[in-house]
C-alpha cells in the first residue's frame, strides 16, 4: 500500500512522537508485536525473523492465550500476527475480537492462499494478509499497518472534536505533520496531535470530547454493557451519545462509543449474511426493491430501486444494506450500471425535495442513512458539483468517523456527499462520484465507479479521477452515515444528511433510498445549489426541481471542490445535528454550506489524507455505522459554521475554494499545505 | 570443510530438496543464534512427527475422512514448507488434491512416497548440519548457483 508516507526521519519524529510505554523513538524500530501461531516451527522462525526487524516480539501458540495476553495488557503491543488455522480458536475469530476489544491491527497468515480465504480475511477486517512460508520482507514492512491506523484514528478523533470549520483547519496542520513524519511516529501520534489541536479548539470542542483520549480498552464486560444498551435502543436507535447515556461508564467518551459501535456493526454485519448482499447489490444496483424497503417509498414516489434498496431498509436491513453497498463499491462495473438507474431515480428527488419541506423530519434517519449512500450515484455533473461540495463537508466528516469501514470507503466515497446528494436529486448521473468527493479516493478502492460515476457526469467538483487515488471514500461514506443519523432531528438535515451517508455506503441503493428518505435532506442541498451559485437561486425546498436546475448549473460551477462539498455537508450535519430550526435550516444550510466549503480546504486535505489512508484501510474497514457516525459529526457542526462558510463562500466566489481545496483525493504528502 | 558443506548444499537445491525458504532461514542465522536453522530443523522434525503419527492413524480408518486428513496435511504441508522442505511440500500438495476428490487410493500411495521423502531430507540435513558445525564458524548465507 502505497502510503506516500515519506521516508522515516527519526530525528525529527522523536519530538512528536513519544510512546507513552516508553518505546524507544526509534519506529519501526520496538514495535510490539503479538504472534499466534499453533505451529512451532512457524512460530519460532517468525519470531527470528520479527527479532531481526528489531520488533518486540510475542509469541503464543494458542488463541486463547493471545487473547489473555491482549486484556491483560492493554496498551502493551502494536500490531497482532495470527495464523489462520489453530486447533482452539478460528484466526478470524480471534481477528474480530481483537479488533473489536483492542482495535490493533491484525495480520493474518496461511499456507492457504485461495481466494476465499483471503477475502475472508480482507471482510473480517485483517489489515494485512500473509501467505506461507512468510519471507523476511512481508515482515520488515508491517509496521506500516500501526502507522496507518494511528493516523487514522487520530483524524477520526479529530473529526469528531472538531466542531467547527476553524477546527477542521487546525486539523489539517496536524494531518500534514503527520504526514510528513508518519513513519517516525507511531503509537501516540495521536494523542500528540490532539494536545496540538485541543490547545487550538478547546473552546469549541464537543463537551463530550476530552482533551486526551488514552484508548479505551474494551473489556468483556464494558462490551456487554455497550451490547446491552445497543439492544436496549435498538439497532437503529443505537446512537452513540444514547449508548453512552445508556452505558454510564464515567470516563468513556462518545467517540469510543462510536468508534466501538461502527466495529460492532461491521461485526453484525458480516454475521448476517454480507456476502450475499454484496453479491446481490453487486449485481444489481437497483435492483431488489425488498419489501424492507418498503416504508421508504412511501416518501417519494419517485421508484427509487436503488434508494428502496438502500433507503427503505429498516435499521436492521442497513447491515445488509451496508453489507451490499459494501459489495457493491468492491464492484466498479456494478456501481457504474446503477448509476444510470439511478438517474432517471434522481429525477424523481426533485418532488422528493419537495416533500422534504413536509417530511422534512425523516425520522428514519438510519433508513436515510442508508438513502443516502446509495443516491451519490446518481449525481449530475451539476449535481455532484454541489454534491461534491456537501460530499466533502461529509467526507472530511466521514473520514474519521469511519476508519472502519472498509468496504464503505468504497461505498462512502460515492456517498458521502450529502451534498451531492441533492445534485443526486437532480442528476441521477449515477452520480456516486459525486456524492463523494472524498469518494474520489474510492475510485480507486471501491472498484473505479466512483471515478466513473464523476467521470460521467462531468462535475468539476467531483473530481472523481483524482479521487481515485485517494481512498476518501470511506471516510466520506462514513460521514455521511453519521450525519444522517445524527440529523434526524433537523428536517433536513436528516434528510440530506442520511441522503448522504446512506449515499456513500450503499452506492446506488442507497442513494435512491437516500432520495426518499432524505427529504429533508433536499433542503440541504439546494441549499448548497444556491450557495454556490451566490445565491441566485431562490432556495426553497419546494423548488427543488428548479433548484436543481440551477444548481445543477451553478454546481458544475461550482468550483467547491469536493472538500467543499464535503465541507458543506458536514456543516449540514452539524447544524442539524443541533437540531435547529427548520426554516433556518435551509437558511443555516446554506451557511453551512458556506462554512464548509471554508472547511473543505481542511476536509479536503483531511479527505485525502483519510482516502490515502483508506485504501489500505479499506482492506480491514468495516461498514461505517451510519448512525453512529451523523452523531458524530453532526455535534461538531454549528450552523453558525456553515453559514459563515458558506457566506464566506459566496463571497469570495467558488474559484477559491477550488483552488484552496486542490483536492484531489491524492495522497496526504501530496496535500498543498 | 566449508567447501564440502557448500557442495552439500548446492547438492541439495540441485535435487530439489530445498528451496528457497531455506536460505531465508540462514539468512536469519547470526553470532547470537549461529545454530538457528538447525534449531528449527530440530523442531519441525520432532512437531511434525505427531502429524505424521495422526495422519498414519487417520489413513486406517474406514472410510477416509479427508476433510481431517486435508486438515491435518495443511498443516503439516506449512510446516514444511516453512522450512523449505520442497519435496516433502510438493508431496503434500498432491496429497491434498487426493483429498479434494476423494481418492483414498492415492492419498495412500502418496503418503507413503511423502514419508520417504521426509526421511530422506531428515538424513540429508543431519550430515549437513553435522559438518556445518565441524566447518567452524557460522558463514553467511549464500545462495546456491
Amino acid at each position: 500500500m502505497d502510503l506516500g508516507v515519506k521516508p522515516v526521519s527519526f530525528a525529527s519524529s522523536s519530538a512528536s512522537w513519544k510512546s507513552a510505554d516508553g518505546v524507544p523513538d526509534q519506529f519501526p524500530a520496538g514495535l510490539r508485536v503479538l504472534v499466534v501461531d499453533d505451529d512451532p516451527t512457524c512460530l519460532r522462525i517468525l519470531e527470528k525473523m520479527l527479532k531481526n526487524c528489531l520488533y518486540e516480539v510475542t509469541t503464543c501458540n494458542r488463541a486463547e492465550v493471545a487473547l489473555k495476553f491482549l486484556r491483560d495488557n492493554r496498551n502493551g503491543y502494536d500490531i497482532v500476527i495470527s495464523d489462520v488455522h489453530m486447533p482452539d480458536m478460528d484466526g478470524f475469530k480471534l481477528l474480530e475480537h481483537v479488533g473489536l476489544e483492542m482495535d490493533l491491527p491484525v495480520i493474518m497468515m496461511s499456507a492457504d492462499d485461495s481466494k476465499n480465504v483471503v477475502m475472508k480475511g480482507v471482510t473480517h477486517g485483517a489489515c494485512d494478509y500473509l501467505i506461507k512460508p512468510v519471507r523476511m520482507e512481508a515482515l520488515k514492512n508491517i509496521w506500516q499497518h500501526v502507522v496507518r491506523k494511528k493516523k487514522h484514528e487520530w483524524k477520526e478523533k479529530d473529526f469528531e472534536q472538531s466542531g467547527s470549520v476553524d477546527d477542521v483547519e487546525r486539523q489539517q496542520k496536524p494531518i500534514e505533520d503527520v504526514d510528513y513524519s508518519s513513519s517516525a511516529n507511531e503509537g501516540t501520534w495521536k494523542n500528540s496531535k490532539k494536545r496540538k489541536d485541543e490547545d487550538d479548539e478547546a473552546e469549541e470542542r464537543d463537551d463530550s470530547s476530552t482533551l486526551k483520549k488514552p484508548r479505551v480498552v474494551w473489556s468483556v464486560e464494558l462490551h456487554q454493557q455497550f451490547v446491552t444498551a445497543v439492544n436496549q435502543l435498538g439497532i437503529d436507535k443505537a446512537v452513540p451519545k444514547k449508548i453512552l447515556e445508556l452505558m454510564n461508564v464515567p470516563g468513556l467518551t462518545r467517540e469510543n462509543v462510536a468508534s466501538h459501535l461502527q466495529k460492532y456493526r461491521l461485526y453484525l454485519r458480516r454475521l448476517s449474511g454480507v456476502s450475499q448482499h454484496q453479491n446481490g447489490l453487486s449485481s444489481s444496483f437497483m435492483g431488489p426493491p425488498d419489501a424492507p424497503f418498503g416504508p421508504m417509498s412511501s416518501l417519494s414516489g419517485v421508484d427509487l430501486q436503488a434508494l428502496a434498496a438502500s433507503g427503505q431498509l429498516p435499521p436492521q436491513s442497513l447491515a445488509t444494506i451496508q453489507a451490499a453497498a459494501l459489495g457493491r463499491a468492491t464492484t466498479k462495473s456494478a456501481i457504474t450500471v446503477p448509476l444510470v438507474d439511478q438517474r432517471n431515480i434522481f429525477s424523481f428527488e426533485n418532488p422528493k425535495l419537495r416533500f422534504v419541506d413536509g417530511q422534512q423530519q425523516q425520522n428514519n434517519n438510519s433508513k436515510q442513512v442508508n438513502l443516502l449512500h446509495g443516491i451519490p450515484t446518481n449525481m449530475d455533473s451539476k449535481q455532484l458539483a454541489s454534491l461534491h461540495q456537501s460530499a466533502q463537508s461529509f467526507g472530511s466528516m466521514s473520514m474519521h468517523v469511519h476508519s472502519q469501514a472498509s468496504q464503505s470507503n468504497s461505498l462512502l466515497t460515492q456517498m458521502v456527499q450529502p451534498p451531492s446528494r441533492t445534485q443526486i436529486l437532480n442528476e441521477i448521473n449515477g452520480s456516486h462520484a459525486l456524492n463523494l468527493p472524498s469518494s474520489v479516493g474510492q475510485p480507486v478502492l471501491s472498484q473505479g465507479v466512483p471515478n466513473a460515476v464523476l467521470g460521467r457526469n462531468g462535475i468539476e467538483n467531483v473530481r472523481g479521477p483524482p479521487y481515485t487515488s485517494v481512498s476518501q471514500p470511506s471516510t466520506v461514506v462514513d460521514f455521511s452515515r453519521s450525519q444522517s443519523t445524527e440529523f434526524l432531528g433537523t428536517s433536513f438535515s436528516l434528510v440530506s444528511n442520511s441522503g448522504i451517508s446512506n449515499l456513500t455506503s450503499k452506492l446506488q441503493d442507497e442513494v435512491n433510498s437516500e432520495m426518499k428518505a432524505s427529504r429533508g435532506f433536499a433542503p440541504n442541498f439546494d441549499i448548497f445549489n444556491d450557495i454556490n451559485q451566490n445565491r441566485t437561486q431562490d432556495w426553497r425546498l419546494q423548488d427543488v426541481p428548479s433548484t436543481f436546475e440551477t444548481q445543477q448549473h451553478s454546481n458544475v460551477r461550482g468550483s467547491l471542490d469536493v472538500s467543499s462539498s464535503v465541507l458543506i455537508q458536514q456543516q449540514f450535519s452539524s447544524n442539524q445535528k443541533s437540531g435547529q430550526n427548520r426554516v433556518p435550516p435551509v437558511n443555516k444550510a446554506a451557511f453551512s454550506v458556506a462554512d464548509g466549503l471554508g472547511n473543505s480546504s481542511n476536509i479536503g486535505q483531511q479527505l485525502s489524507s483519510s482516502l490515502v489512508d483508506n485504501p489500505s484501510r479499506i482492506k480491514a474497514e468495516r461498514p461505517p455505522d451510519m448512525g453512529y457516525q451523523n452523531g458524530l459529526f453532526s455535534e461538531h457542526f454549528g450552523q453558525e459554521d456553515l453559514m459563515t462558510a458558506i457566506l464566506k463562500q459566496q463571497q469570495g466566489g467558488m474559484e477559491p475554494i477550488e483552488n484552496e481545496f486542490g483536492f484531489d483525493g491524492y495522497h496526504l504528502d501530496n496535500l498543498p499545505v | 570443510m566449508q567447501r564440502q558443506l557448500a557442495n552439500m548444499k548446492q547438492s541439495l537445491f540441485d535435487q530439489g530438496y530445498l528451496d528457497e525458504q531455506f536460505i531465508q532461514l540462514e539468512e536469519l542465522q547470526d553470532d547470537a543464534n549461529p545454530n538457528f536453522v538447525e534449531e528449527v530443523v530440530t523442531l519441525y522434525y520432532r512437531d511434525s512427527a505427531r502429524l505424521i503419527q495422526n495422519l498414519e492413524q487417520a489413513l486406517e480408518k474406514n472410510p477416509l475422512d479427508f476433510g481431517k486428513l486435508d486438515s491435518y496435511m495443511h498443516q503439516f504441508k506449512g510446516s514444511s514448507s516453512s522450512i523449505g522442505a520442497k519435496r516433502v511440500k510438493i508431496e503434500c500438495t498432491q496429497f491434498r488434491e487426493y483429498c479434494r476428490t476423494g481418492n483414498a487410493e492415492g492419498c495412500k500411495k502418496t503418503f507413503q512416497q511423502l514419508k520417504k521423502e521426509y526421511a530422506t531430507l531428515k538424513k540429508k540435513l543431519e550430515v549437513y548440519f553435522q559438518v556445518a558445525r565441524q566447518a567452524g564458524p557460522v558463514e553467511k548465507a549464500c545462495r546456491p548457483k
